[in-house]
């Protein structure tokens, strides 16, 4: 079965709390020189069937009208790479 | 004429029972819409109440707006169905795009619990004609999810239409832009708000006073002489 993901990210102009809680939290765990944290999400969808570009285009809908909302947030698809397996 | 207002519950609705009673304190009927339910039984207005629906997974309002009462509910209310969202039914408004923007995390993070001071800004819309412009009320306010977002270009155009109806006095307890609690459709039958009118209808709990009420009482006079 081929995985596709779905990153989504809140858009660069949205303040994100989480991400500069994180961002303050690592110099406290030692970690020096990160200037920035954004806060994500990833979806892993596992698809039946083949991954064309019909497919592909099901879940660019499946994206943008359900798994971000659009208003403030951007999202990237692409097919995983399961060479080897 | 018995007013009919519809209650929405969905899997995680905290706030139903008390907008039922609120709605029957304002001297109309409480009718109880079920989320899986397309029908909306013949109500004349619906409540989308507060709570958790769907335990905000995704985001908050995201797959209530899926449901099948909502298919309906937004279907209806491009046709002029009075709808109130409350807290949770904001943010199905906002995920349904009837109401513009998004919510997203208080900017504290934390969780929110407080009596609020609120400014009335538009007494124009069918939940609002009871109050007057610039008037101040005071009714509980309980999110975490409660910071109004949109592009600078939506904040302009919602000033310029008079579509803020409600705006945070005495400290922005979330983060929302330009102070922003609450919002009008263009057409002023939907309206949505983070704070919670139907906790403030009776002297005895919440603020102690009833500055709630008129949100129920004004959409039931506006179907009685609809």
């Amino acid at each position: 079965m081929a995985r596709v993901v779905v990153d989504v990210m809140l858009k660069p102009e949205i303040l994100d709390p989480q991400g500069q809680a994180v961002q303050r939290a690592l110099p406290r765990l030692g970690f020096e020189g990160i200037g920035d944290v954004r806060q994500g999400k990833r979806f892993e969808l596992d698809v039946e069937g083949p991954v064309d570009d019909a497919a592909l285009a099901r879940i660019r809908t499946v994206a943008e009208t359900f798994l971000a909302n659009t208003v403030i947030e951007d999202f990237t698809v692409h097919v995983e790479d399961r060479a080897g397996s | 004429m018995t007013v009919r207002i519809g209650v929405v519950t969905f899997p995680g609705t905290l706030d139903d029972r008390d907008t039922q009673r609120a709605v029957r304190l304002a001297g109309a009927e409480a009718v109880p819409l079920w989320h899986r339910d397309k029908d909306l039984k013949q109500v004349d207005a619906v409540v989308l109440p507060g709570g958790f629906s769907y335990g905000d997974y995704l985001r908050a309002g995201a797959i209530s707006r899926f449901s099948p009462v909502m298919e309906t509910v937004i279907g209806q209310a491009r046709d002029g169905l009075p709808v109130l969202g409350i807290c949770n039914g904001f943010q199905v408004l906002t995920e349904t795009h009837l109401l513009p923007g998004a919510m997203l995390r208080n900017e504290s993070l934390h969780f929110v619990c407080r009596d609020q001071r609120l400014r009335v800004e538009n007494a124009g819309t069918a939940w609002t004609t009871d109050y007057t412009g610039g008037q101040e009320i005071r009714v509980p306010l309980k999110n975490i999810d409660g910071r109004y977002v949109a592009d600078e270009r939506t904040l302009d155009e919602l000033e310029a239409e008079g579509r803020v109806a409600f705006r945070y006095l005495g400290g922005n307890p979330n983060g929302s832009l330009r102070d922003i609690a609450g919002l009008t459709n263009e057409a002023g039958n939907v309206v949505g708000l983070m704070p919670h009118p139907e906790h403030a209808v009776e002297p005895l709990i919440g603020t102690g006073r009833t500055d709630g009420l008129g949100f129920f009482t004004s959409i039931l006079k506006r179907l009685v002489n609809a």
